[in-house]
């Protein structure tokens, strides 16, 4: 057993602690080339992974940087450092830490270059960046050790997989490189491992004593849950009187737009005026950190957050988590409510609150899949190859390089393990040429191939692809600040698409306050203060989560019951409701209802093939609506139902849900459909064909882009065999398209559909009215809506009798 | 579809294709603005990605078509015809073969933009701008002037629908001018509401949007 230094030991005493058996466990096995640390929140999991540092840094001989650590967000990496600080000033111990992250100043970043710390904790598009440089080997010179933080959190995205490539360089900079990973609770530790070694070296995993069982519930509240709903305004007494009788209260949402409409209704009903603050991606830094110190001082009763709290960062003493609306995700859930008691070996308090009745079926099922311990998750497919282009384009940065030596290295990451070279070849060739049939770069290769090296053709290309490095897909968002003379408080972000439909005098919610629009002054949005009651909900990008198929199933089989005692009373008197006016979908059946709502058509199928797959179907079902001239007008989906409106009714769903019809439209579908645009447009965007960020752009205005959808449709229509192409279509129906989950349904249902015509909404769709997402189809109803409109609008402003009606014109006579 | 939006500016009746272009019937003319030939090959020198290479052929095609169901005695580019002068020479053989092609047997009339402020090695007349008719033809429009046809804007137009909201590339026009769309395929577009453009059209301009069926609706702003 390797023991701890006297100086660490007597530290330890001086604070009471004594070490946990998984921080010993990870000192003594602080020589494995990998190591995975399963914990759960507050088991002391980040002082595990630093402590072989910590001790081995004791002595001060070590030149340079010696650890390096990553986590999944630049608040996390602030946190550690200031948790880190206190032991190494207490013990005096000659330590330098440092972070850096997209918000660390230039001239710190310089200087970190020049001379490294010994601790340097960073994110993944920063380590990305920093493997771009071509004084990379300098700067990593003598690392010894990498530890990847809430590793389970990056598992599973794509911005794990460009760390893994980025580790996979590190490594053959210093191959001595030690590798070890923190993960919470998760169902397939295996897998977590096998992603963070190297291939082919095993990488064993320690498992730390999982502690006490939670507490968790479901909240009780007086007023029922509303139909419909996601904003839980039902429950915001019995959740004052909760923060009220807790210490500090994280409220989980689900969505941004969800929080904030929730922190505004808790601060209207908040007479004791306790101290609430508010915290999610959008809103501005400055904001996030000023509620982030206030929590740590422990001056906040509660937070009202999104998945932006979702990790391990020390809040201080949080007792209770509260989760609004249906978790979804079981692990996630788990992995929240771990928030709770940030103390060893003490359960986690946690209680759930279902936004409408709906969700409370979701809710129990959730309840019941956390204390049976079972957790969700579906297995990842290979390495993405639109990260494997833009490594390639990073690697290219940092100097020329050899093809055989980047296809070894970049093999050794276990998602790509089992990568061909004939796939990464048309990766590298996508980077240098562009990949087309038609080889119009010739003269302007991007990379060209000298002395046996691949290198960037101009040198200017570095700065451009540096400017474009990261794989998060955000969609365009602008500023929102209030207006002064001098350019007032910011505020956060809203985005493009949301910013467009406001007119002057329109107000929002943002960052817990109601603003008015007042107008657009280069790119920003600049608004004042409002006192309006009803303001419109500014929407946020961010992570909409789709319910797992475990807990689909779970809550499948609960509509199936004879009666629902697990259920509260008002929910199980719905799921009645909805047997009596309608009929409850029934397994191996598909049940359709028809009925009209709001002066459209609409048509609600209940798949229960969760949420993409559900998407999908929306999009196959619209498009055959439109060959049988039903003039669909668009669909939202949700994990359980997609719901359909359009101008005329669906009288009779069979020859909309054939199976042949439906796969049979599958392929030219896919071709021209809005969630292939957007798959495509993240994927080109990765890989390094759009470029999001350009030196010019600063300067010039938005004319000169062009929408993604106009090179997708070009390559669709040129070379739809392109490698893009590929990747969006192996992507899409992995991901957004999930087909495979459709092909079951129609498989288990067989064709037994019941369709309901009813006369209005029924109970069990009135919440899919509701959901956000919905998805207009472009058809011809649309040119139908346009002639209408604009007839209108002439005839209203009395252009209509100035300007001439449109007539035909003269064709040419052959 | 065959049907285009009619309108007169002082006196001359012009139809708005749904593609964009413009057709003056009465002098058999055709008009087409911002193609930016050339562009992804522009880009790609530039150090930047390397686009697909097809837009040159898609623009050339499309514009083809119009060539192809109208009677055009005199083809009208209005600037920004290639993504610059050097995108011009650089020009693939197919894409000046075609161009050849479409040539034959037409007057053709390139006119300066900001993007190709030269000649370019190509058939047809090379004009800073040109007068025809009652209409005088530029790339850029100019404040404070009367009965001008030009491009380099790329407006586009956005309309509500109940719930919904579309764009498209738009023509804009009031009684003494108009602004065309880009016909190029990788060309974006600014909205019509940008200061610029409302400083440049009168109180009664209408927007045209392209599209299977160009409809006119009140500019707006």
């Amino acid at each position: 057993m390797q023991t701890l230094p006297p100086k660490f030991t007597d530290w330890f005493a001086t604070k009471g602690w004594t070490i946990h058996p998984h921080q010993q466990d990870m000192l003594d096995r602080a020589d494995a080339p990998a190591l995975l640390l399963i914990a759960p929140t507050g088991g002391g999991k980040t002082l595990s992974g630093f402590l072989p540092t910590l001790v081995d840094l004791a002595e001060g001989e070590h030149d340079g940087m010696h650890t390096l650590y990553i986590s999944p967000l630049k608040a996390l990496a602030a946190d550690i450092k200031r948790n880190l600080t206190t032991p190494v000033t207490e013990m005096g111990l000659p330590i330098r830490i440092e972070d850096r992250t997209g918000d660390t100043s230039q001239t710190r970043k310089r200087r970190q270059r020049a001379d490294p710390p010994h601790i340097l904790l960073t994110t993944p598009e920063s380590l990305a960046l920093l493997t771009s440089y071509e004084d990379a080997p300098r700067m990593f010179k003598g690392l010894k050790r990498v530890v990847i933080d809430e590793i389970h959190a990056l598992a599973d995205s794509k911005r794990g997989d460009q760390l893994m490539l980025a580790l996979a360089r590190l490594q053959r900079l210093c191959p001595g490189l030690k590798r070890v990973g923190l993960s919470a609770t998760v169902e397939d530790p295996a897998a977590i491992a096998h992603f963070m070694a190297r291939h082919p070296d095993p990488c064993p995993i320690l498992m730390a004593d999982p502690g006490p069982p939670p507490d968790i519930q479901m909240l009780h509240t007086d007023a029922a849950p509303p139909w419909s709903g996601n904003g839980a305004a039902y429950a915001i007494p019995a959740v004052l009187e909760q923060v009220r009788q807790h210490k500090t209260t994280l409220i989980f949402h689900n969505t941004r737009a969800q929080a904030e409409i929730f922190f505004h209704n808790l601060w209207l009903a908040n007479e004791d005026s306790l101290p609430i603050g508010i915290h999610h991606g959008s809103l501005d830094r400055q904001q996030r950190e000023r509620v982030e110190a206030t929590m740590v001082r422990g001056d906040l009763r509660a937070i009202v957050c999104t998945g932006s709290l979702d990790l391990g960062i020390d809040w201080g003493d949080v007792d209770l988590v509260i989760q609004i609306g249906a978790p979804k995700n079981v692990k996630r859930l788990v992995q929240r409510i771990g928030r709770a008691n940030h103390r060893y070996n003490a359960p986690s308090k946690a209680l759930l609150v279902p936004a409408n009745r709906f969700e409370v079926v979701e809710c129990v099922a959730a309840l019941d899949a956390v204390l049976a311990g079972d957790l969700d998750g579906d297995p990842r497919g290979p390495g993405p190859r639109d990260v494997l282009c833009q490594h390639i384009l990073i690697t290219a940065c940092a100097g020329p390089f050899d093809a055989d030596a980047l296809y070894a290295e970049v093999t050794s990451a276990g998602a790509y393990a089992g990568l061909t070279r004939a796939a990464f070849d048309a990766c590298l060739d996508f980077c240098a040429t562009g990949g087309y049939a038609l080889r119009a770069y010739d003269r302007w290769q991007r990379l060209l191939y000298t002395d046996g090296k691949w290198h960037l053709r101009d040198p200017r290309s570095s700065q451009r692809i540096r400017m474009n490095i990261g794989t998060i897909q955000d969609t365009d968002t602008l500023k929102v600040r209030m207006k002064r003379n001098r350019g007032g408080k910011p505020l956060g972000e809203i985005e493009e698409g949301f910013a467009a439909t406001l007119s002057a005098g329109d107000t929002f919610l943002i960052g817990g306050q109601i603003v008015k629009y007042e107008g657009l002054r280069e790119m920003t949005v600049e608004v004042s203060r409002s006192a309006a009651k009803k303001p419109r909900v500014a929407t946020f990008m961010g992570t909409k989560f789709a319910t797992s198929t475990q807990l689909s199933a779970r809550v499948q089989r609960m509509f199936t019951q004879d009666s629902w005692p697990d259920l509260p009373r008002h929910t199980a008197e719905w799921l009645a409701l909805q047997r009596d006016v309608s009929q409850l979908p029934q397994p191996g059946r598909l049940l359709i209802e028809s009925f009209p709502h709001d002066g459209r058509a609409q048509t609600v199928i209940y798949g229960f093939a969760g949420r993409n797959a559900q998407q999908t179907l929306g999009l196959l079902l619209t498009k055959r609506m439109e060959e049988l001239g039903l003039n669909p007008l668009g669909f939202v989906a949700t994990d359980y139902a997609t719901l359909i409106w359009g101008l005329d009714p669906v009288d009779d769903p069979t020859p909309l849900v054939d199976a042949a019809a439906l796969h049979d439209g599958l392929d030219l579908w896919l071709a021209g459909n809005a969630v292939m645009k957007r798959t495509f447009r993240a994927a080109a965007t990765i890989a390094g064909l759009i470029e999001r960020n350009t030196p010019q752009a600063h300067k010039s205005g938005r004319q000169a882009t062009f929408s993604s959808d106009i090179l997708y449709d070009t390559l669709l229509k040129y070379e739809p065999d392109h490698l893009l192409l590929d990747i969006t279509r192996e992507e899409a129906l992995r991901g957004l398209v999930d087909f495979g989950r459709i092909e079951e349904m129609l498989h288990r249902i067989k064709g037994r559909i019941d369709h309901r015509t009813l006369d209005r909404v029924s109970p069990l769709s009135a919440p899919l009215f509701l959901e956000m997402g919905r998805v207009p189809v472009k058809g011809q109803a649309e040119e139908r809506l346009l002639a209408e409109e604009s007839a209108q609008l002439m005839e209203a402003s009395g252009l209509a009798q100035i300007t001439p009606a449109p007539d035909n014109i003269p064709l040419k006579r052959r | 579809m065959n049907t285009g939006y009619s309108f007169d500016i002082c006196g001359a009746r012009l139809t708005a294709l749904g593609s964009g272009a413009l057709w003056w019937a009465d002098h058999g003319l055709l008009c087409v603005s911002d193609l930016h030939l050339g562009k992804a090959e522009r880009v790609a020198r530039r150090g930047g990605s390397a686009l697909p290479p097809y837009e040159t052929t898609d623009t050339l095609i499309r514009l083809a078509a119009e060539l192809d169901r109208l009677p055009v005695r005199v083809v009208m580019c209005l600037g920004d015809s290639f993504d610059d002068l050097q995108a011009a020479h650089a020009l693939p053989e197919a894409a000046r073969l075609t161009l050849t092609q479409l040539q034959a047997g037409r007057q053709w009339l390139w006119i300066e933009g900001n993007h190709d402020p030269g000649p370019v090695a190509l058939g047809g007349e090379h004009l800073a701008e040109v007068t025809i008719g009652p209409l005088r033809f530029r790339h850029i429009a100019q404040p404070d002037t009367q009965a001008e046809v030009s491009g380099h804007y790329h407006p586009k137009a956005r309309l509500r629908l109940r719930g919904r909201a579309v764009t498209r590339p738009a023509f804009l026009y009031d009684d003494q001018r108009l602004i065309m769309p880009a016909f190029g395929t990788y060309t974006g577009g600014l909205f019509s509401d940008a200061p610029v453009l409302q400083a440049l059209m009168g109180p009664q301009a209408c927007a045209i949007l392209t599209g299977p069926q160009p409809t006119a609706i009140p500019m707006p702003r």
